[in-house]
C-alpha cells in the first residue's frame, strides 16, 4: 500500500497489531522505526519489511529514557510523520483478584509509557506544525467491564488523555487519532475464550491505516462496534452491573 | 521527566541518551518556505557559547547546521533534527577605520547593519545582496555577489582576512597568506568548514549617497546580452529585469538597470545625501495612507502565472516609456530592491517559492537560456521573475562564478506542482551541465548528485572535500544541502 507518511515511530512493533501496522504502512520510500521489548522479534519483523526499517529494543516502562531515545529515533529517521502507540498488556485476572502488581504493569505499559512517548511526539509534532499520533487503544475504554477493572480504566485514561492532546494540538495542525479496536486476534488475546467478533491484526491494521488516512478523530475497528459501543455506553449502570459482560 | 521509574523497572533502561531541552525546538524555515527543518536552535552571543554548541553536539553526536539570517533560498541554514546554530546575536562591530575603509564584524551583522554604520563616513560595501538582511557570515558562506559581479568580484574578493572556529574548537586567522587554503575554502564553502568568529572587510569610497541610474529597455535576449556587453567596461552596476512570459522573438525581453557611482564633486552635498536617514527607504505606499507591511497582500493576488504574465507585460510595456531617461537613486534604494515590499515572499504562501539560477559561459549563454525558458513554459511553469546578471570568476575553491551571465528565475510552489518543479529543475540541470554552467547554493533547493558530478569531480571541489574531511573528520558541520547534494558523492 502506498503511504503517504515517509517516516514512522511505532512503539509495540514485534507483534500484533504493531507488526501488521508496520508490513502495511512500509514500501520503498519509508523509514520505519520499530520499538518494542523483544529485540529478536523486532530484528525478524525488520528484515521483512520493505523500505529501510530501524530496530530499537525498549521497555515502555523505562519512561526515563524515552526522551533521548525519542530524540535519537527522530535524528535516526531523518524527520517523523506518524508516531503509533500500540503497545499493551491484558494479563488474565482472576474474577476476585486484586493484585496491585500486574495492575501497576497493565497502567504502566498501557497508559504511562503511552503519556511518556506521546507528550515527545507532542512537542515534536507541535513545532513542525505536521504530523499524526495515533493511539490504540480499546473499545474495553468505554465502560467499566467486571473482568478488567484496571485494563478498562487504563484505556479510558489514555482515550481521555488522547481527546485532550487532539484539543490542544487541532489549532497547531497536528491530528490525532484514537483507535478502539474490538478483539483482535494477537498474542495479548490469546486463549481468551469465548471473545466476540474478534478480527485479524492484518484486518484492524487496514482499518487504522484507513482511518488515519481519512483525517478520523476517533474510530472503532472494525466500524460495526461504534452502534454497539454506542448503546453499551448507553446503558444505565444499574442495568450494567447485572450484565455479564 | 516528572514521572518516576519504578525501581523494579529500572532494570530495564537499556539507552543512556541524555536528550536536549525541548524548548530549542523550533521550525526552521528556508527563506523561500518551500523547504523546511525541525532542529535544536542555539542562539550564542560569544565565542565561548560558540565553542559550548561545539562541545555539546561532539558530546551528543549530533551534528551542527550554522545559520545567519536564513536568507539563502533553499535549506542551506537547515539541519534537520540537529543543531541549528543561529549566529545572528554575534553581531557586534569590532573594529572600524574610518580613514582606510576598513571593519572588522562578528559573523551576524547584517548587510543592513553594515552599511548604515559606514555610510556616513564616505564609504559602502563593495559587494552587498537585493536584501539587506543577510548577515556578513551567511554571505561570506555563500560567497555572495551584487549586481557589479563582472566589476569587483564576489564579497570573498573583499574579505581582508577572518576568524574561524574549526570544528575541533580551535581558532584560525585566515587570510590570502595565513592559512590561506583555508581562506579560500571557507568563503562559499557554505559553512562546512567552521563557524567565522570574525570578518574584516575592505569598503568602497563613495563621494555621495547617490546612484546614477539609467533604465534601458531591451526587446529581447539578444538585445540584452549586447547591451550588457556594450555597457560593462563603464557601468559599476548592471542588472537585468527579464520577462519569461514573451515568446518568440521577444524572448528574454525586460529592463536593465544600470547605475554608476558619483565622481568626486557631482554631488553638491554629500554630507547630506550620504546620511542615513536620506537612504532609508519609505515605509508607506498609496501616497502615504497605507503601511508597506500590508502591501504583500496585494501582490498576492497577481502571484500566478496570469497575474504575473499581466504585470510581466505591462512593466516591460511601461518601462519603454522612460527607457534611457538618467535620474539619482539612493545607494540604499539601488541595491535593495528586494527589501522595498516588506515580506513579500508571503504573498506565495503557502507552499513558498524557489529560485533557479545557474551561471552560464558567456559564449553559450544566450542560447542556453532561451532554451531554459522555453522548457519551463512547455512544463507549464513559466517563471514568475526572471533576473539577468553578468559575473566573472574568482578564486574561491567553491565559486558559482564563470564569465559569462547568469539567469535567475522564480517558481511558486504549490503542493500541486512541487513534484513537477523539481522534475523540471533536473532537466534545467543537465543544460547547464551540458554547457559548462555552474550552480549557486544560496538560491539552491534541488540540485542532485547526479547533477552535480561534473562539478565534484573538478580539481577544487576535490581540494575543498580533502580538507573538510582534514578539519571535520566527524562531519560535525552539516546542512540538509550538504546531506542533499554531496554526501551521497562522498
Amino acid at each position: 500500500m502506498e503511504s503517504i507518511w515517509k517516516n514512522i515511530l511505532i512503539v509495540g512493533a514485534s507483534s500484533g497489531i504493531g507488526e501488521a501496522l508496520a508490513r502495511q504502512l512500509a514500501n520503498d520510500d519509508t523509514r520505519i522505526a520499530l520499538v518494542s521489548r523483544r529485540e529478536s522479534e523486532l530484528k525478524r519483523v525488520a528484515g521483512e519489511l520493505k523500505g529501510k526499517a530501524y530496530v530499537y529494543p525498549h521497555d515502555v516502562t523505562a519512561y526515563e529514557e524515552i526522551p533521548g531515545l525519542f530524540q535519537k529515533i527522530v535524528r535516526d529517521l531523518g524527520g517523523l510523520d506518524m508516531v503509533i502507540y500500540t503497545a499493551g498488556v491484558m494479563p488474565p485476572i482472576g474474577e476476585n483478584e486484586y493484585n496491585f502488581d500486574k495492575d501497576l504493569t497493565i497502567v504502566e505499559v498501557n497508559l504511562l509509557g503511552a503519556i511518556a512517548w506521546l507528550n515527545e511526539a507532542a512537542i515534536r509534532f507541535g513545532v513542525a506544525g505536521a504530523g499524526s499520533i495515533v493511539g490504540v487503544t480499546s473499545v474495553a475504554g468505554d465502560r467499566g467491564r467486571r473482568g478488567q477493572p484496571v485494563y478498562c480504566a487504563s484505556k479510558a485514561a489514555f482515550n481521555t488523555y488522547l481527546e485532550a492532546l487532539r484539543n490542544r494540538l487541532a489549532v497547531k495542525g497536528v491530528s490525532v487519532v484514537t483507535v478502539k479496536p474490538g478483539p483482535v486476534a494477537t498474542p495479548m488475546t490469546r486463549g481468551l475464550d469465548n471473545l466476540p467478533m474478534v478480527i485479524s491484526a492484518e484486518q484492524a491494521a487496514s482499518g487504522i491505516i484507513n482511518a488515519v488516512r481519512r483525517k478520523k478523530r476517533e474510530v472503532y475497528v472494525p466500524g460495526k462496534w461504534r452502534p454497539i459501543m454506542f448503546i453499551l455506553r448507553h446503558i444505565p449502570s444499574i442495568l450494567f452491573q447485572k450484565m455479564k459482560i | 521527566m516528572s514521572v518516576k521509574t519504578s525501581d523494579k523497572r529500572r532494570a530495564a533502561i537499556r539507552w543512556h541518551l541524555p536528550a536536549l531541552p525541548s524548548d530549542h525546538l523550533e521550525n526552521v524555515s528556508a527563506w523561500g518556505m518551500a523547504q523546511e527543518a525541525v532542529s535544536y536552535v542555539y542562539r550564542p552571543s560569544t565565542t565561548e557559547g560558540v565553542r559550548s554548541i561545539l562541545q555539546l553536539a561532539r558530546e551528543r553526536g549530533l551534528t551542527i547546521g550554522l545559520r545567519g539570517a536564513g536568507r539563502s533560498y533553499g535549506d542551506a541554514s537547515l539541519n534537520a533534527e540537529n543543531i541549528c546554530l543561529d549566529l545572528t546575536r554575534m553581531s557586534r562591530i569590532l573594529d572600524w577605520n574610518p580613514d582606510q575603509g576598513v571593519i572588522k564584524l562578528e559573523p551576524g551583522v547584517t548587510i543592513g547593519q553594515l552599511w548604515r554604520y559606514v555610510l556616513e563616513d564616505g564609504w559602502w560595501p563593495y559587494v552587498v545582496s537585493g536584501t539587506m538582511y543577510p548577515t556578513i557570515g551567511g554571505a561570506a558562506s555563500m560567497n555572495i555577489h551584487g549586481k557589479n559581479n563582472f566589476q569587483v568580484g564576489t564579497i570573498g574578493d573583499h574579505i581582508r582576512e577572518f576568524e574561524i572556529l574549526l570544528p575541533n574548537g580551535k581558532i584560525k586567522r585566515c587570510n590570502r597568506v595565513e592559512n590561506s587554503d583555508l581562506f579560500y575554502a571557507a568563503i562559499g564553502g557554505f559553512g562546512m568548514l567552521g563557524c567565522f568568529l570574525s570578518i574584516t572587510l575592505e569598503l568602497k569610497r563613495v563621494h555621495s549617497g547617490m546612484l546614477k541610474v539609467i533604465p534601458i529597455s531591451v526587446s529581447s535576449l539578444h538585445d540584452m546580452i549586447q547591451v550588457f556587453e556594450a555597457r560593462m567596461q563603464d557601468a559599476d552596476y548592471l542588472v537585468g529585469w527579464v520577462d519569461c512570459f514573451a515568446s518568440g522573438s521577444s524572448i528574454g525581453r525586460g529592463l536593465i538597470h544600470q547605475a554608476n557611482y558619483l565622481q568626486p564633486g557631482e554631488d553638491p552635498a554629500p554630507t547630506q545625501t550620504l546620511r542615513v536617514e536620506n537612504q532609508e527607504l519609505p515605509e508607506t505606499f498609496l501616497f502615504g495612507l497605507a503601511p508597506k507591511s500590508m502591501m504583500w497582500l496585494l501582490m498576492k493576488p497577481f502571484v500566478n502565472p496570469m497575474g504575473m504574465r499581466i504585470v510581466n507585460f505591462a512593466k516591460y510595456h511601461m518601462s519603454s516609456l522612460h527607457s534611457g531617461k538618467m535620474h539619482y537613486q539612493t545607494h540604499a534604494e539601488f541595491a535593495f530592491l528586494l527589501d522595498y515590499v516588506p515580506n513579500w515572499k508571503w504573498a506565495y504562501k503557502p507552499g513558498g517559492l524557489i529560485q533557479y539560477q545557474s551561471f552560464i559561459p558567456a559564449s553559450s549563454a544566450e542560447e542556453v537560456f532561451k532554451e531554459q525558458i522555453n522548457l519551463c513554459r512547455k512544463r507549464g511553469e513559466t517563471p514568475l521573475l526572471g533576473v539577468f546578471k553578468r559575473h566573472k570568476p574568482d578564486p574561491f575553491w567553491m565559486t558559482h562564478a564563470v564569465e559569462g551571465y547568469s539567469l535567475a528565475m522564480d517558481f511558486r510552489v504549490t503542493s500541486s506542482n512541487r513534484e513537477r518543479i523539481w522534475k523540471l529543475a533536473a532537466e534545467l540541470d543537465r543544460i547547464v551541465v551540458e554547457a559548462g554552467g555552474r550552480f549557486y547554493f544560496a538560491k539552491d533547493s534541488t540540485l542532485s548528485p547526479k547533477s552535480l558530478e561534473n562539478f565534484y569531480h573538478e580539481e577544487r571541489v576535490q581540494r575543498f572535500l580533502s580538507l573538510k574531511k582534514d578539519v571535520d573528520p566527524f562531519c560535525l558541520f552539516q546542512t540538509n544541502l550538504f546531506r542533499r547534494a554531496f554526501q551521497p558523492l562522498l
